[in-house]
């Protein structure tokens, strides 16, 4: 694009993206969405996707982003077009995602006199945005833009809305390249402060029990070499969040996999007795902390993190750092190849961490129902990638046994709604992952309930020939509900049976509220329907075949696993209490020894 | 302890939608809020004060500095700042009462600015102190409306 050239609102918009380096638009046309799709028609470079649903927009261009690190953009007209992307948003701004959203709105002098399709997306989204604009004129288009990409990749990244009304789009624009970015009020801090470094430094050189614990923040900044040197040079054991998974690769011997909620004995274990926590790039989040009084209750604390709110919002460290986790682990490296350092410091720690290991595997047992095991079909899938797909998944048992019983090896290999929770998450995202990554196997692993949120957007897999795999671990339950209702409602199962073929038979039939009538699709009849490879796994020897069927076929693929009903996502640490107090800890085995 | 918050913001429209809402958002009480333009009119200046015991200061100061538009954020201690409110104060002032309320407007500098047969209309200039002080004189009299500016601070010179 020539420098200075005047344009249309719509086609400066287009060159604005392209300079960002923007490939691909996922979105959804309408009324006043017309003069930017017009622009569109002519787009050389922009590659635009799309989807059925703009929900399933703005997780595609979530995905796309948690997958390369990238903005990921997506559009919606106006009014309901742009609040189908507020869960999208919310969802990217739990996870601290970076994702500008391009919303359409109604002509400018209409604004406030509820004209047609006419929804205050800024108000609207205004708790859930990093940052928001309401585009005035065409001039301040490109430059709008711009900063929009800034603020949404560095720092603490997350999404950018951008409502601009159809007269903008039409307005004439004199597009012009970057570098006119005016944000006076936004200095993200990269570096951690060299004092700080050295107390930790200190610190983590004089510990005998130290545990490294990853947030999501060892992803967004890149930190994966540097950690892994880190962890290396002081034999450091690490935990990660379920945000973090892949930051640290889980075939390494100081993995203990992910803490928290239904994290590994070994982790959580390792967190309570530590007399160090180093915290890269984490939130102490209810669901890793529990109790948070009784959390890491024998431990200095380290709480590195690039958004200054986050340290001290829960936990008091004793050595906070303002600074993101590459940097952070970069600094720490180097303070500490120049210190002595007595390996047999930690031996004792190291050599209890071992042991629990190997004495509480993640475990579980064959079903008595006769189904399969969900472990085991995603033991099955990290068999058969050898730990090398990208995993998405939605959100609920399936999302938790996808953590616990996949090997992550890599940053970015696992794309997952974690703070926000979003069902419905994984068939979007995973489409948008495999978009950035054609050459890799992506895997949607998700639940008949998630599934059923958004499986519109097989329409957009197959039309745009984006071959993902999607394996539902169909128990006919909202089953992490369904869990919950077990453990602690006395099985009271209040409308989580989501397939009410077989009540004759079942044994649950007293205590539900279904009766009797088939509720459930036939997801294999229902991707044939999309024009997708359907396949009905009931059987152990069926799940080899059919999971390299859909990973070959070079189609967009849904299994639908037939999964024992009432199985139960464990270990689990109950909602609130100390991280110790594990249902179903000990005695287990399984895949993260 | 009160906290008197002076922050500066872009002077951009819904930037004091952005602050109130991150209020809002994160369970922050705000006792009073006060905006206006600053010397700079790229900038306006928005006063706060808020319960200290209530909120940590530290995270209320830390979530504010993340909203793109704020530029700045001083923490006002009351030994070097300067600080004010204006007050509307209806007052009930027949016969005795009218007397009485006229010496408090006196020792409290405060101006008559409207009056009828009735009552009085106080105007006072000061410190939350000195208003709260006048307000608890005046209340035997009845007072029948009261409108304030909310605190308006600004740190003191160090020349």
């Amino acid at each position: 694009m020539t420098p200075d050239k005047k344009m249309k609102g719509s086609r400066a918009l287009v060159a604005a993206l392209e300079h960002e380096g923007c490939e691909v638009i996922f979105g959804y046309p309408g009324g006043v969405a017309i003069p930017f799709y017009d622009a569109l028609y002519d787009a050389k470079k922009l590659r635009h996707v799309l989807v059925r649903h703009e929900q399933g927009a703005a997780h595609a261009a979530d995905g796309y982003a948690r997958a390369t690190g990238k903005v990921g953009v997506c559009t919606a007209t106006s009014g309901p077009g742009a609040t189908n992307l507020v869960t999208g948003i919310a969802t990217a701004y739990l996870d601290s995602t970076p994702l500008v959203a391009i919303t359409w709105q109604v002509r400018s002098d209409l604004i406030g006199t509820d004209a047609f399709q006419e929804a205050d997306i800024t108000g609207i989204t205004l708790p859930i945005v990093k940052h928001s604009y309401l585009v005035k004129s065409a001039a301040e288009l490109p430059r709008i833009v711009h900063e929009a990409f800034h603020i949404a990749s560095t720092g603490r990244p997350g999404p950018v809305v951008i409502d601009i009304p159809v007269d903008v789009a039409l307005g004439e624009a004199v597009y012009h390249e970057a570098n006119d970015i005016d944000l006076p009020g936004y200095r993200p801090t990269f570096k951690g402060h060299i004092k700080q470094i050295r107390a930790a430094a200190k610190a983590i050189n004089e510990a005998h029990r130290p545990v490294l614990y990853l947030g999501g923040g060892a992803i967004a900044s890149n930190a994966a070499p540097e950690i892994l040197r880190l962890a290396e040079l002081r034999k450091l054991p690490v935990a990660t969040t379920l945000m973090a998974l892949g930051a640290f690769p889980e075939t390494h011997e100081l993995s203990m996999g992910m803490l928290g909620m239904h994290g590994t004995v070994t982790a959580n274990y390792a967190v309570h007795e530590c007399d160090l926590l180093i915290n890269l790039g984490a939130r102490f989040d209810d669901r890793v902390t529990g109790k948070l009084k009784a959390f890491a209750p024998h431990a200095r604390v380290i709480h590195a993190d690039v958004d200054p709110a986050e340290i001290g919002k829960n936990v008091a460290p004793l050595i906070p750092i303002v600074g993101d986790a590459k940097h952070v682990a970069a600094g720490l490296v180097k303070e500490l190849e120049a210190m002595e350092w007595p390996a047999e410091r930690t031996a004792e720690w190291l050599a209890r961490i071992a042991e629990r290991k190997h004495e509480f595997p993640l475990h579980y047992e064959d079903p008595k129902d006769g189904k399969l095991a969900p472990q085991l079909v995603i033991q099955e899938i990290d068999r058969l990638t050898a730990h090398d797909a990208i995993i998405c998944t939605d959100v609920g048992q399936h999302q938790m046994w996808a953590t616990q019983y996949y090997t992550y090896t890599y940053p970015r290999q696992f794309v997952s709604s974690g703070g926000l929770g979003t069902m419905g998450f994984g068939l979007p995202a995973s489409i948008g992952a495999k978009i950035a990554f054609p050459d890799r196997t992506v895997i949607d692993i998700s639940g008949d309930g998630g599934f059923q949120m958004t499986m519109q957007e097989l329409a957009t897999a197959v039309s745009d020939d984006v071959p993902v795999v999607v394996c539902i671990l169909n128990n006919g339950y909202l089953g992490m509900v369904r869990q919950w209702q077990d453990l602690f409602w006395d099985k009271r199962y209040s409308f989580t049976c989501i397939d009410a073929s077989d009540c004759a038979a079942c044994p649950q039939a007293p205590h539900c509220t279904r009766r009797g009538r088939r509720a459930q699709p036939d997801f294999k009849l229902l991707a044939e329907a999309f024009g997708a490879v359907g396949i009905t796994v009931t059987k152990k020897e069926e799940i080899e075949p059919a999971l390299l069927e859909a990973i070959g076929c070079g189609r967009p693929a849904v299994i639908d696993f037939r999964t024992s009903a009432e199985e139960n996502v464990y270990p689990m640490v109950p909602a609130g209490q100390e991280i110790t107090e594990m249902i179903g800890g000990p005695g287990a085995r399984g895949k993260k020894s | 302890m009160k906290h008197t918050l002076s922050i500066l913001v872009e002077n951009k429209p819904g930037v004091l939608t952005r602050v109130a809402g991150l209020f809002a958002r994160r369970a922050f009480n705000i006792e009073s809020l006060a905006v206006g333009l600053s010397e700079d009119p790229r900038l306006s200046c928005i006063t706060i004060v808020i319960d200290g015991d209530e909120h940590p200061v530290d995270q209320v100061t830390k979530q504010l500095h993340k909203l793109i538009n704020v530029v700045k954020i001083r923490d006002l201690q009351p030994d070097n700042a300067v600080s004010a409110e204006l007050v509307l104060v209806r007052v009930a002032g027949e016969g005795e009462k009218r007397t009485e309320a006229l010496q408090i407007a006196e020792i409290f500098n405060a101006k008559i600015v409207d009056v009828d047969r009735r009552q009085l209309t106080l105007r006072v200039v000061g410190t939350n102190d000195k208003v709260e002080a006048l307000l608890e004189l005046l209340q035997p009299l009845g007072v029948l409306e009261v409108v304030r500016t909310g605190t308006i601070a600004m740190g003191r010179g160090r020349g």
